[in-house]
């Protein structure tokens, strides 16, 4: 088979991407497909219709790869491609959006509020932000709305740092959210076609844990899998884990980020391409669960092309 | 002709899965210390062709006469095709280091041959020394802003790396002479203190001759090594030559490390260090052990290049072209960034440095920047403790005028849009005209959450 592999592109995430694609294409032409790699850029078109392959492997992370806009290009064009579809992509990618269909759905998410930066340089919403931060309380989270890995995040512990934290926010997207701070267990269920596989745990060995950067660096976090849980534990994450993937009409797979307070979980976000090096969460997710990280890229090249065998 | 197969495999094939974990429990401890950031995976972005890039340290090598290159070359495949091929001496050869006298006999250093080694770039001398005196927990102390390159050397030996604040005379010997006193009374003695005194990378700034006396008068004291890095010296565009260390201590306590890198080319890869006889026995035996000897093919492309006896006139050309782009440097600076912006204007060397008001964070706005097609290095790549997030280093050397002017009018853009965004946050009204006089050279070094 003719798999494209959609890789790098324009976004803040191109170097994860570019290792993701690398790997995705060793698995493949071990698989024994016809591998066609691609570092997305203004050519895309032209070459997916001259090289018409039956298949895109789509290993984009961020703005541009993740949010919809290749998946979009790619339903035009009638090829198949892996994860989730343009609209779900679109979703997930922003967290507002994921975040409305979540609750919409009765699931739990922590309170927000959203804001444009159009709200704060034309129509004085700064005077708002003592009202809600009272509501939300300190520490709160300030993020960019669409954006990936822990770009722009960032905890304010005070009034006196929401300003700065909001600046640094909009330097990813013209939208941003302040979250309520939610303590308690960071765990991430990979859900592939409609099945959970084990929880992944982040645990922070060391540093300031509200430093957003220690959580991606090795040596700093550790990742446990499957995570430590009770039964009751592992039902209640998986359930509300599943229940966001469905919310958000995702399709072959994708991440769901939670934490698990002591009242129960609360939804953070969902990533519709979760990062596929060989230290990202969803190929250890897989590993736990059996499956070699070949089966893994087979089994999703097969929902790409057999959607209803999900 | 034998037909050549085919590799099977573009890259290596793996036999099973290569998750970390299941190398993880072979790795060497130090590797824990060499990390990878969402900030570096920034940078490996800055490398798209549409980007103007602020960012790198390159030199411009696009003005290296290409018949004199071919000359060389071919004088080396005729005279001596055997030799250039082959092993050389782990010093160096001789011819090399008449080169690097030559060199440094420009600045007023005349070392003895015999303490020089030959090295593959400068970066490995930083590397060599390293190998040399660091054990795991060792102190080192160095510049803060230090040399972005360094850290990653110095963290790979697990060396204890404290900072000295830097002010537009470089390094501050004051609280050097503290920090001493303080290491003294925990009985930790500093392995050695690196600094790169001229035209530093990444402040721009030159250690006065006051601090480099008192710094040479220190170590001489204390018995303390002084590592003195010097790749820029050369590049000298406007006032009065300082003696380098080396020459004032005479190279008892001071280990010189140079370049041909800057004045030549950084592709032949070759840079030096000089350090007195037992230190240079050690460097000579890791030296070994790490690649036998440098590239003797481009050792005889420097010492063919010599003999043309024109590198200094090189050298002026050069001088010439980055004195006219930091000049369009700091006019841009003055004409596209904040009343509240520092910067520094150096002398010489490549780099300037920047520094922005506290509620910047240059990190975020190198994401932003990179939206607009340009790049710099955000500040925090100069400190190991996360410091520097609201400066950022900038450089001159690489790209020619009309981009330096639109990459530093992309980022005053952008750092405007910040500036308004906070006020607008916080009601506060700053000044944040650009400045119209010529901006006084601030102090540039203060720091969030730092008194004053």
């Amino acid at each position: 088979m003719k798999v494209a592999v959609l890789k790098g592109g324009r976004s803040l995430e191109r170097g994860v991407s570019l290792r993701s694609g690398a790997r995705v294409e060793d698995a493949l032409e071990r698989l024994g497909h016809e591998v066609l790699p691609i570092d997305v850029g203004a050519d895309l078109v032209k070459r997916l219709v001259g090289e018409q392959p039956d298949v895109a492997f789509v290993a984009m992370h961020g703005v541009g790869g993740e949010d919809g806009t290749v998946q979009e290009l790619l339903e035009i064009l009638g090829i198949p491609f892996t994860g989730p579809s343009a609209a779900a992509c679109a979703r997930c990618m922003d967290k507002v959006q994921a975040k409305d269909a979540v609750e919409l759905a009765g699931l739990p998410t922590p309170d927000w509020f959203a804001f444009n930066q159009t709200a704060f340089r034309e129509l004085g919403a700064a005077d708002a932000l003592a009202r809600l931060e009272e509501t939300l309380g300190f520490p709160l989270v300030v993020k960019p709305s669409r954006g990936g890995s822990s770009l722009g995040v960032r905890f304010a512990r005070s009034p006196g740092e929401v300003p700065q934290a909001l600046v640094s926010a909009f330097s990813y997207d013209d939208r941003v959210l302040l979250e309520r701070f939610v303590d308690g267990r960071e765990l991430a269920v990979s859900i592939l076609g409609d099945r959970p596989l084990p929880v992944v745990e982040a645990i922070l060995l060391e540093g300031d844990r509200y430093d957003f950067e220690a959580r991606y660096e090795i040596g700093r976090t550790r990742f446990a899998c499957p995570a430590e849980l009770t039964a009751e534990e592992e039902r209640a994450v998986t359930e509300a884990a599943l229940g966001t993937y469905r919310a958000l009409g995702c399709t072959g797979f994708a991440r769901i980020d939670l934490i698990l307070g002591e009242e129960g979980p609360w939804l953070l976000e969902a990533n519709a391409i979760p990062g596929l090096t060989d230290t990202s969460l969803l190929p250890q997710a897989a590993e736990a669960a059996g499956l070699s990280f070949e089966q893994l890229v087979e089994r999703i090249l097969d929902l790409a092309l057999k959607p209803a065998a999900a | 002709m034998a037909e050549v197969p085919e590799p099977t495999h573009r890259r290596r094939s793996h036999a099973g899965t290569r998750d970390l974990e299941r190398y993880a429990g072979l790795f060497a401890e130090r590797t824990g210390v060499m990390r990878s950031s969402a900030m570096r995976d920034l940078m490996a972005i800055t490398a798209r062709p549409e980007v103007i890039s602020l960012a790198g340290g390159l030199p411009d090598t696009s003005t290296f006469p290409p018949q004199s290159f071919a000359a060389q070359m071919t004088r080396i495949a005729q005279k001596s095709a055997a030799k250039a091929l082959q092993y050389g001496p782990t010093e160096g050869f001789e011819e090399t280091k008449d080169c690097i006298l030559e060199v440094m006999g420009a600045e007023g250093m005349l070392p003895d041959p015999d303490d020089i080694i030959v090295t593959t770039g400068g970066q490995q001398a930083i590397d060599l020394v390293c190998k040399t005196l660091i054990d795991p927990g060792d102190v080192v102390i160095c510049e803060a802003p230090t040399y972005p390159g360094a850290i990653p050397t110095l963290c790979s030996y697990q060396a204890d790396v404290v900072q000295v604040e830097c002010d537009e005379e470089g390094m501050q010997v004051e609280v050097l002479e503290r920090l001493l006193d303080d290491l003294r009374q925990e009985g930790r003695r500093p392995k050695f203190i690196y600094s790169v005194p001229s035209f530093q990378n990444p402040a721009g700034v030159t250690m006065s001759l006051e601090r480099r006396r008192r710094l040479v008068e220190l170590a001489r004291a204390q018995e303390l090594l002084v590592v003195e890095d010097n790749p820029y010296g050369l590049l000298r565009y406007g006032g009065e030559p300082v003696p380098p260390l080396y020459q004032l201590d005479g190279g008892d306590f001071v280990i010189y490390l140079g370049t041909f890198s800057k004045i030549l080319s950084p592709g032949i890869r070759l840079g030096w260090a000089v350090a007195p006889p037992p230190v240079m026995e050690k460097i000579v035996l890791g030296k070994q052990a790490a690649d036998l000897c440098t590239s003797t093919l481009t050792q005889y492309f420097v010492r063919e290049y010599f003999a043309e006896r024109r590198w200094q006139r090189y050298v002026d050309d050069l001088v010439e072209i980055y004195r006219a782009r930091r000049d369009t440097m700091v006019a841009a600076l003055r004409d596209c960034f904040p009343a509240e912006a520092t910067w520094t204007e150096p002398e010489g060397g490549l780099f300037i440095w920047a520094t922005l008001p506290d509620y910047i964070d240059t990190s975020d706005l190198l994401a932003k920047a990179l939206r607009a097609d340009v790049a710099f290095v955000p500040g925090q790549a100069a400190y190991v403790d996360g410091r520097g997030s609201h400066s950022m280093r900038l450089n001159f050397s690489g790209v020619d005028e009309d981009e330096i002017r639109e990459g530093v009018r992309r980022i005053g853009k952008v750092i405007a849009e910040q500036v308004e965004l906070y006020e607008a946050l916080t009601g506060e009204q700053r000044l944040s005209e650009p400045q119209q006089e010529s901006a006084p050279n601030v102090l540039p070094f203060r720091k969030a959450g730092e008194a004053g």
